[in-house]
């Protein structure tokens, strides 16, 4: 690994000023999960490297007056999977938190990590898309909101600009009679990426089965995580029959724009957005499905 | 870029200017010689270089140690207490539950944790709990059971290898040749 300045800012403007300064020469770290590898095998050399463990407040997930939930850019997955108020509010984001790479690396990677990196697999993406959640962004030109489904731009990027710093999640309250689920599909549970994530969320109308309203998304079938918004316009509205949810996988399966590489084809992803797309929004209807 | 780092590894206090560019496996072994903590794939995916901070499993490969001053760090070398073997060793050596032994020491670290957290852990919460720790010659079934009759000798439960071995027949988790 190459030198580098080290930095560790204890408030954000500090760190939002040393950002700004060196431009793209800065990486900001925080679980290092990401960053370290790519500066071993020489991907990165940044000029500076800025810890941001040292910001207080970053690391906390508090409950918002609407109901909501504000979780910090350096809350661990070990932290999102185990935090009660997430458990209840958001178990499909508990659950995968729980579930990512392995107990080691949850104990360092954290949310803002996982979606700054900007992966096309990652694994947060999906499932807090799917709950409406926002991007709180702090940087020179002081604080902005920008939901989370056009946070990310493509592999790899985002709408950070020099300076900026993804501080918080912001999660929408639950909303009653409202299910999700997300599955992952990788060769093995731990330690893997996806070869394709689908998120499901259906709101039901009281007591019966239509469906009030929806979101698909996919995960590692396009440059970014994506909507596929035919899909949800198709469901919302509309009971949700065999017919409907297999209509549903079809429109997603359209909706996917994949690759082939290593974990698999493009034929091959796009059949199993369809496969898992009817999983993931029959899982909504009880069968598996956690509670939103 | 050098940085003088105050680390606390097994409970002994220790002052270093290091790089700071040199993750904190690298000065486990090179400045501490603490070379129990074994080099692996160097991306945060083998769990060979495994160590506790504040009790929790982390990738020493992957972390720099000006992020980890001032907290606790156990290495495979403090596992032990006053030249007495924990439950855990003398578990993975009674079993053979190290074969090769270039997982071990991570294995070790992952399993304490687990064992301070849950102390009776199934089958299941065992290889979840080790399942960042990649193991090429085992076949990890000596590992789990290893795991699991520390857990019941901590608990005070005298359990003996062949105890362990039936019970893990009995609950599933290895089969006899041709059952």
């Amino acid at each position: 690994m190459k030198g580098f300045e080290y930095y560790a800012p204890e408030t954000l403007d500090a760190a939002v000023e040393i950002l700004a300064r060196y431009g793209e020469g800065a990486y900001p770290v925080a679980g290092g999960t990401d960053l370290i590898p790519k500066m071993r095998y020489g991907h990165v050399a940044p000029q500076a490297v800025v810890n941001l463990k040292r910001i207080p407040g970053l690391n906390r997930i508090t409950s918002l007056e609407n109901g909501g939930l504000h979780v910090g850019a350096l809350v661990t997955l070990t932290q999102l999977s185990r935090e009660a108020l997430v458990r209840e509010r958001y178990p499909v984001v508990a659950h995968i938190a729980g579930k990512m790479a392995s107990a080691q690396v949850r104990n360092l990677a954290t949310v803002g990590g996982n979606l700054c990196n900007a992966a096309p697999s990652a694994d947060l993406a999906p499932p807090l898309i799917a709950l409406d959640a926002e991007a709180l962004i702090v940087g020179p030109e002081g604080e902005r909101r920008v939901p989370l489904e056009h946070f990310f731009t493509g592999p790899g990027a985002t709408v950070l600009g020099p300076g900026e710093l993804l501080t918080a999640v912001l999660l929408p309250p639950p909303q009653p009679h409202t299910r999700a689920m997300y599955i992952k599909h990788a060769h093995r549970e731990a330690l893997d990426i996806a070869i394709v994530g689908v998120a499901a969320l259906v709101r039901l109308a009281p007591g019966t089965a239509t469906c009030q309203g929806a979101r698909i998304v996919l995960g590692a079938v396009a440059p970014t995580p994506i909507r596929a918004r035919e899909a949800e316009a198709l469901l919302e509205g509309a009971p949700l029959t065999e017919e409907h949810i297999a209509e549903a996988g079809r429109l997603a399966a359209q909706a996917a724009r994949p690759i082939d590489d290593v974990r698999g084809s493009a034929w091959y992803r796009r059949k199993m957005v369809d496969v898992l797309t009817r999983r993931a929004i029959a899982g909504t209807r009880g069968e598996g499905g956690d509670l939103t | 870029m050098k940085q003088l780092v105050s680390l606390q590894v097994n409970g002994e206090r220790h002052e270093l200017y290091v790089p700071v560019h040199k993750t904190l496996l690298e000065v486990l072994r090179e400045e501490l010689g603490l070379t129990g903590t074994k080099h692996g794939c160097e991306l945060g995916e083998c769990g060979a270089c495994t160590v506790l901070v504040d009790g929790e499993p982390i990738l020493s490969c992957l972390t720099l140690p000006v992020e980890v001053q001032g907290r606790d760090i156990t290495t495979v070398e403090g596992l032990a207490s006053q030249g007495v073997p924990h439950p855990l060793q003398v578990a993975f050596a009674e079993l053979n539950a190290a074969q090769c032994g270039y997982c071990t020491p991570g294995m070790l670290m992952s399993a304490k944790a687990l064992l301070d957290r849950t102390p009776d852990p199934s089958p299941d919460e065992v290889r979840e709990a080790l399942a960042g720790n990649l193991c090429r010659c085992t076949g990890y079934v000596k590992i789990v059971e290893a795991v699991r009759l520390a857990a019941r000798r901590q608990q005070g439960d005298l359990g003996t290898v062949v105890d362990e071995i039936e019970r893990a027949l009995n609950e599933g988790v290895v089969r006899e040749p041709g059952a």
